[in-house]
Parts: C-alpha cells; sequence; structure tokens
C-alpha cells in the first residue's frame, strides 16, 4: 500500500514537474515573462527533488538496511553540492558567465556519468539494449564533464594556447573508436561469465577513455570557438540525461534531458551561422595559426579626435545607433555609457543599441552586460531588426567592438570572415570608433571601417572615453554645475 | 494497482522524438536578446538529472554504489543551484523603459504572442525606473 501511494506520488509530481519545465522554458520567449518562466520552473524542480525522498519506501528488502545510510548521504550531497553552487552562482560577474555555465553543465553531465556507473557496477542485470543506452549516456555525459572542464579553464584563461600536433584529430579519432570497442565488447561479454578483463576493470577502463575523449576533443578548439563549445556540451548533457533517464524508467528525466539536447543543438546552429562557420568546422577542424593572407592595401587614413569633441558632436545629433563590443565589457564601460546615453535622451537624441549575435564570449552575453548596467531591453536592437536603419542615421559610435562591423566580410571574398553578417556601422553619415589602440580584431585583420571617408577614431580606454563624453556635454548645458 | 512505470523501446523512442520536436518549436521561440539566460535556463533544466541521482543513491547497497550515488547528487544538486541561481539574477536584471501608460495587461499578452519580440510598447513590470 505504502509502496503504491508512493509510486503514484512521484509519478504525479514529475508529471507536474516536466510540465513545468517545459513551460517555464515557454515563458522565455519575451524579457517580460522570463523572470517568471525561471520560478515556474524552480518550483517544479523542487517539487520533483522533495517527491524523489518517497524512493526510501518502493526500494527491495535488501536494501533497506543501508537505508539510513544513503538517506545521510543524499541530504548531506544536497546541501553541500546545492550550497556551494549557489553561492558561487549568486557571486559570479556576469562577465565570467560562461565559465560558469560550463562548469555547471559540466557538473550534469558528470552526475549523468556517475548514474550509469552506478547501473553498470550494480548487481541488477540489463538487456542488450539497456546496456547500450547505458554506456551511450555514460559516454556522452563523460566527454560533457571532462570537455566543460576544459573549456572553463580556457575561458578563464587558465589554459591559453589551443593544443596543436600533426594528426591530431586522426590521433583523437582513434580514441573515440577505443571507447566504443570497449564498451561494445562489454555488451558483448556482459552474458559471457569470464570475459577478458574482470567487468569492473572494464567499466574502469571505459569511463577513463571516455573522460580523456573529451579533454582531447577541447584542447584544440580556439578561445574565441568556446561559446559553441559550452552549446553543444550542453546538448550532451541533456541527452545524456535523456538516456540515463530512459535507464532508470523516469519520463521526466527522459523529457527534460531531450528538451535541453534539442534547445543546445537549436542554439549551436544559430551560433555558428551568426559566425560563418559550419559546426564540424569548429569542433573537428585543428586550427594552426591562422594561414597569412595578403590584405588589398587600405585607402584613406586613421582620423583620431577628441573624445569631448565626439560627445558634443553626438549631443547635436539626431539618431545614434551603438554598438557595444567585447572590449567595453573588458574595460567595465556599461554603466559610464549608459550615463552618456541618458544625457543624449534627455537632450532629445534617439539613441539604440545595436547587438552582433557573437557580441561577448557567449550568444546574448552583451545584452545581459547592458541589462546589468540598467539600460532597458526596448533601447537593445538585434542586427536583422536594425541593420536597414544604419543609412538613416546620424551616428554609429562603435565602442569595444571590431571585426562585427568589418565591411570586408560583405565584399572580399578572400577574408576569412568573409559572409560573416555584420553591422552596417560604415553606411552610418558618420562613424566613431573608440579604440584602445590600431589594435586588429579576433580574425586577426585590419578593419577598412577604420580609414573610411566618414569614420573617425577615438583613442582610449571605452570607460574613460565614456566618462569625458559624458563630461563634455554636461560642460554644455549647466556650465556652473559641471565646475 | 501498481503505479510503476515500464517504458519499453519504440516508446521511449517516440517520446524522444516528440520532445526534441517540442524543444526546438519552444527554443525558436526565445529572442536573441535572452540566449544567455537561455542556455544557462536549459542547463538548470537537466539540472533534473539530480531526481535520477537521489534514485540511484537511495537504491544503493554496497559501498561503491553509495560512493558514486553520493557523487552523482553532489553534482545534479550543483547543475540545479547554480543554473538556476545565475538564470534567475540575469533575468530579473532585463528592465524595459518604464512608458507604456496602463496597457500592461495588453502589452504582456501582445508580447507573447509576438516571435522575436523585444517588446517595445509593454509596461515595466518591475517597480524600479531607470
Amino acid at each position: 500500500m505504502l509502496i503504491t501511494i508512493s509510486q503514484l506520488i512521484i509519478g504525479s509530481v514529475d508529471l507536474a514537474a516536466a510540465f513545468l519545465l517545459m513551460f517555464g522554458l515557454w515563458r522565455m520567449a519575451s524579457p517580460v515573462t522570463a523572470p517568471s518562466g525561471i520560478l515556474v520552473a524552480g518550483v517544479g524542480m523542487l517539487a520533483a527533488i522533495a517527491a524523489s525522498f518517497l524512493y526510501v519506501f518502493t526500494v527491495d528488502a535488501t536494501v533497506k538496511p543501508h537505508l539510513p545510510l544513503n538517506i545521510g548521504l543524499a541530504a548531506a550531497a544536497l546541501l553541500i553540492g546545492a550550497g556551494i553552487a549557489w553561492w558561487s552562482g549568486r557571486k559570479v560577474a556576469i562577465t565570467a558567465m560562461p565559465q560558469a555555465v560550463a562548469l555547471f553543465n559540466g557538473m550534469g553531465g558528470g552526475a549523468a556519468g556517475a548514474i550509469a556507473a552506478v547501473e553498470l557496477f550494480g548487481s541488477q542485470t540489463h538487456g542488450a539494449a539497456q546496456s547500450i543506452v547505458t554506456l551511450l549516456g555514460a559516454l556522452i555525459g563523460s566527454i560533457s564533464l571532462s570537455g566543460s572542464v576544459i573549456a572553463w579553464a580556457k575561458l578563464d584563461s587558465l589554459l591559453k594556447k589551443p593544443l596543436h600536433f600533426p594528426g591530431l584529430q586522426w590521433f583523437n579519432g582513434l580514441v573515440l573508436l577505443l571507447c566504443v570497442l570497449v564498451g561494445g565488447y562489454m555488451v558483448y561479454a556482459a552474458g559471457d561469465a569470464t570475459p577478458l578483463v574482470a567487468m569492473p576493470h572494464l567499466i574502469e577502463i571505459f569511463f577513463g577513455i571516455a573522460l580523456v575523449y573529451g579533454i582531447l576533443m577541447t584542447l584544440p578548439i580556439g578561445g574565441a570557438d568556446m561559446p559553441v563549445v559550452i552549446s553543444v556540451y550542453n546538448a550532451f548533457t541533456g541527452l545524456a540525461v535523456g538516456l540515463e533517464g530512459f535507464v532508470l524508467q523516469n519520463p521526466a528525466l527522459m523529457i527534460a534531458g531531450m528538451l535541453v539536447g534539442a534547445a543546445g543543438l537549436l542554439l549551436t546552429l544559430l551560433m555558428a551561422q551568426a559566425m560563418n562557420r559550419s559546426v564540424a568546422k569548429i569542433l573537428f577542424a585543428s586550427f594552426g595559426p591562422s594561414p597569412t593572407r595578403k590584405q588589398g592595401a587600405i585607402k584613406g587614413s586613421l582620423k583620431p579626435v577628441q573624445a569631448s569633441d565626439a560627445g558634443i558632436f553626438m549631443r547635436y545629433a539626431k539618431s545614434i545607433i551603438i554598438v557595444p563590443g567585447y572590449g567595453l565589457a573588458v574595460s567595465q564601460g556599461q554603466g559610464k555609457l549608459y550615463d552618456f546615453v541618458k544625457l543624449l535622451q534627455a537632450a532629445g537624441v534617439s539613441v539604440k543599441f545595436a547587438i552582433h549575435p557573437v557580441a561577448g564570449r557567449m550568444p546574448g552575453q552583451m545584452d545581459v552586460l547592458l541589462a546589468e548596467a540598467g539600460v532597458p531591453y526596448d533601447l537593445i536592437v538585434q542586427l536583422a531588426d536594425v541593420n536597414e536603419e544604419f543609412k538613416d542615421t546620424d551616428v554609429a559610435l562603435v565602442i569595444g567592438a571590431n571585426d562585427v562591423v568589418n565591411p570586408e566580410a560583405r565584399t572580399d571574398k578572400t577574408s576569412p570572415i568573409y559572409g560573416m553578417p555584420i553591422l552596417n556601422a560604415d553606411q552610418a553619415k558618420k562613424c566613431y570608433v573608440v579604440k584602445r589602440g590600431d589594435g586588429k580584431g579576433y580574425a586577426g585583420i585590419v578593419n577598412p571601417l577604420f580609414y573610411a571617408e566618414n569614420t573617425y577614431m577615438v583613442y582610449g580606454d571605452a570607460a574613460a572615453v565614456c566618462t569625458s563624453m559624458t563630461e563634455a556635454v554636461r560642460g554644455l548645458g549647466a556650465p556652473a554645475a559641471a565646475a | 494497482m501498481n503505479y510503476q512505470i515500464h517504458i519499453d523501446g519504440f516508446v521511449a523512442v517516440y517520446i524522444f522524438m516528440v520532445t526534441a520536436f517540442a524543444g526546438w518549436v519552444i527554443i525558436g521561440r526565445v529572442p536573441a536578446i535572452l540566449h544567455t539566460p537561455l542556455m544557462s535556463g536549459s542547463n538548470f533544466v537537466h539540472g533534473i538529472v539530480v531526481v535520477g541521482g537521489l534514485f540511484t543513491l537511495l537504491n544503493a547497497s554496497t559501498p561503491l554504489e553509495q560512493t558514486i550515488g553520493f557523487f552523482a547528487v553532489l553534482l545534479g544538486a550543483g547543475n540545479v543551484a547554480g543554473g538556476f541561481a545565475v538564470t534567475q539574477r540575469m533575468l530579473a536584471m532585463f528592465k524595459d523603459s518604464g512608458h507604456g501608460g496602463t496597457h500592461a495587461a495588453h502589452g504582456a499578452r501582445h508580447a507573447k504572442s509576438a516571435k522575436h519580440a523585444a517588446p517595445k510598447a509593454v509596461k515595466a513590470i518591475s517597480p524600479k525606473k531607470t
């Protein structure tokens, strides 16, 4: 009776949780409904976790003596894991968000792998199909765990250089093949009383190779491609969770896992599209040092202007589109930029922020960084919606961005960024570029926009430039107050 | 009566297929401005793996199973709590300009149906004015 009631409650709560998780993601379709969406999903998750303690009433008689210890371990693991992650999640800077997401994602992959390990080491016998699903989940989860840790280290600048040696991709392929072979042999030998290697050792070898493969797969990938990698591993973890959900006969895990698997896949494709690269190239093409390319001679010259002059010019413009890049976040200038924008708005200037899909270190990061600084989201527009407006705009203010406004992407077929969608800052009547120096962008190429006739360079740290522009404009309006 | 769930081969494939399709549709609605919270939010969703970890740990009967199960719950709990904390924090930062008058309900409904809505005339849900 107690067993039946427990199963009924767990089943119902998990069903509700699966619905709430999907509904929560559904509400992410707009910044208005999204905050309540995550709360809804959180309630579902909390209920599912609480209900799973009812499993204590459904365990086999042989497990009963272990229950007190198991419950204690479960409570301790929940408190420690959730406590540390909650604390660090509250504290982490928005600029460090990609690392945090990578790390939390790796944890999920590790958890899926650990569940698979218990199933494999455990005494329960499985059919061949179930063993294959368990192993597949174990493989994907393990790759996600070790790969995410490497991605985190790269994003956190602990690992600087991508790993390269000739034949690396072949070597990686062999490692993966070996892992699959070991897994296949485990399924084959499951019925055998005496496999060549004792089963527990086979399991250890399998996990070892899978973890090593995750590291090897991630090491050659450059820092700029890390957003795609995080997204791929997010999908991997989802998939692993879904597969282990099948093994545990838990449909809530299957649904939530597969949902994330599909989400990760879609985001990965969107991002690769925005970077004008194929996913396969990012993951499996080992990039050496980028090929040296002779860039055509650039006409025109760099025309430096003072920040204060630029600020005053913008004060008397009608419309401005700001193109922020990661350089703005590096100098922590978002807040100071918004102070300047508020001054312009008060003077009747129409101001918008145009965001390129790959601005920042993960998709949408620049949007969050601006939101953190207090910029209302209705001022933030995306590439497809704003690109036509540049030609009717008085000033494009490019601040800390480079490759995403490089007109070469439209015209020069030999350019490494050819075909990448760019923001048409060059079509604005006047263009100010705030930059620290004459350096090149991530793609390592000179940007002809900087040499264009209507472009003026404002040299300096983004935050400092914003401060001087603000002071210059304040000085116009109320000289007494500024002094 | 028995409420033990049994999902066999093809049923599982059907579940996976329908869910993948639903996921694709649901995520396709999310505007680019929310892609970072979406990523951490979906990260949070697969944190439900902690439920599987709890099942495994509570059914453990050997020290080895208990040890690995402990780590499954530990990592899963980290995934859930961390994913929720960062997502909720980021989403709370998104505010609008605060204009739009008293058409709050209408605006919200409109935003829900619009595909790539970075809604223009949506009334501030948040009390904080900029």
